[in-house]
């Protein structure tokens, strides 16, 4: 007999099965996330050095990064790095890798842009203070840009999550292609199922970014 | 991969394939564009007039859309919706997804505009005995656009880039002949090279322009 296709999530453990397959996408992000902090916050540091080779080795990779689709990255690291090196990289691996990187370029440039925000009276009169460089750093600098940093970051958080859905398109079995396992499970008993398993999909992605948009949003008022 | 090494008859043998399918690319982006903004400007009108009911539409959508992901978005479009007889082909479909996507973000980088445009000026204008439309167009557009122009751009790369998904809704977009041709072949290396080679080819001279446009726009704003 045919169901009701809303009926399918609740049918065994489907709807558990979907927020599994959530969660291998998220944790992809929040090892990224985790991991592009740091080197972001380094990354931004090295950008702002005077020096014209780092500027210009830093300008190179975060150009390159930026301006390619991040799923053309994801399949240099997928397809071209096993070929290229013989190193059979897993798809979570790659997937982490990939966005780490993409994320130390956007986390970097975050940085990079909250660190010359700082206008240069606050470093002179620093000095004029008495302060040296170490103080200056600790007590002016990054009081300053963590504030502008904080939220910058959350909404880099919620573009990781929507943009590890990607993995899919590298053969891993997250929620998009648990959803169509159940579709196709189901397929005789529930004809509809798709808009169903795709809305709930949908839905779950908005539950999850939204309130850390929020999040976001409101830092970035207080804070301004 | 040394130059030896290099197959050139494969690359010489799929160029036109590749060529064809950065015209599928640049199509659906192109498309996708100008009506997320055709979107984009109607959503910044609505909150700008502060039109009551549709304001709060807008707001849901500009959050709905900017907290999903567009794979997730278009697997409901061209999956989900066909279950209640709306069929579309997967191009229609990605341009409605891009649609979807681009249209809130082009209406807040429009909005911002707007809204750094002082209401005071709307007042001075009416003094002036200047109607609704020609307020619009000689006192607030110039002065909104300057502003939302490095926006706009950022959007239109982003969606560019952003088209890369639509491979995961079977059209025959540059990851799809890449991926196909890998699967195929397993020429790697080349499949992989004329990927990144066709994709500086589309966004390197967008990239290029909208930084000009940038540097261009930078002063046009009253008072600055």
């Amino acid at each position: 007999m045919q169901g009701l296709g809303i009926e399918v999530l609740f049918k065994g453990k489907n709807f558990l099965r979907l927020l599994e397959g959530l969660g291998v996408t998220l944790r992809i992000s929040v090892f990224a996330v985790l991991l592009s902090v740091p080197l972001g916050i380094l990354f931004g540091m090295f950008m702002t050095m005077k020096n014209p080779l780092s500027r210009f080795v830093s300008r190179i990779y975060l150009e390159f990064v930026r301006i390619m689709p991040q799923l053309v990255l994801l399949f240099i690291a997928y397809f071209g790095v096993t070929r290229a090196f013989g190193i059979n990289l897993s798809a979570d691996l790659s997937a982490v890798l990939v966005f780490t990187v993409w994320g130390t370029a956007e986390m970097g440039d975050l940085v990079r842009g909250a660190l010359i925000s700082i206008p240069k009276h606050q470093y002179d009169s620093a000095a004029a203070l008495g302060l040296n460089r170490a103080q200056t750093f600790v007590h002016i600098v990054v009081p300053q840009t963590l504030r502008r940093l904080i939220p910058l970051t959350i909404n880099l958080t919620t573009r990781m999550i929507k943009t590890t859905s990607l993995v899919v398109l590298i053969g891993m079995t997250e929620v998009l292609k648990v959803g169509k396992q159940i579709i196709d499970a189901n397929r005789f008993d529930y004809p509809t199922a798709a808009l169903w398993v795709y809305g709930v999909i949908f839905l779950l992605y908005f539950l999850v970014c939204w309130p850390i948009s929020v999040l976001a949003g409101r830092l970035e008022k207080r804070w301004r | 991969m040394s130059i030896q090494s290099i197959n050139f008859e494969f690359i010489a043998k799929y160029l036109p394939l590749y060529a064809e399918a950065a015209v599928l690319t640049v199509r659906v982006a192109a498309m996708g564009i100008l009506a997320a903004l055709l979107v984009g400007i109607a959503v910044a009108l609505v909150r700008w007039y502060r039109v009551p009911v549709l304001r709060q539409a807008a707001v849901a959508y500009v959050e709905i859309s900017r907290n999903t992901p567009l794979l997730v978005q278009l697997y409901f479009l061209y999956f989900g919706l066909p279950k209640v007889g709306i069929i579309w082909s997967g191009e229609l479909c990605a341009v409605v997804g891009l649609m979807f996507l681009g249209g809130s973000y082009m209406a807040e980088s429009l909005r911002s505009g707007l809204e750094s445009v002082d209401r005071i000026q709307l007042e001075s204008a009416a003094s002036l005995g200047m109607g609704q439309l020609l307020t619009m167009r000689e006192v607030v557009f110039p002065q909104a656009l300057a502003v939302s122009v490095p926006g706009l751009c950022a959007n239109v790369i982003f969606l560019i880039k952003e088209t890369s998904v639509v491979s995961g809704i079977a059209l025959a977009d540059l990851m799809y002949v890449t991926k196909d041709l890998i699967g195929l072949y397993y020429e790697t290396g080349e499949s992989l090279m004329m990927l990144v080679v066709f994709y500086l080819l589309i966004l390197l001279p967008v990239s290029l322009l909208a930084a000009r446009l940038e540097r261009r726009l930078r002063f046009a704003g009253f008072g600055n």
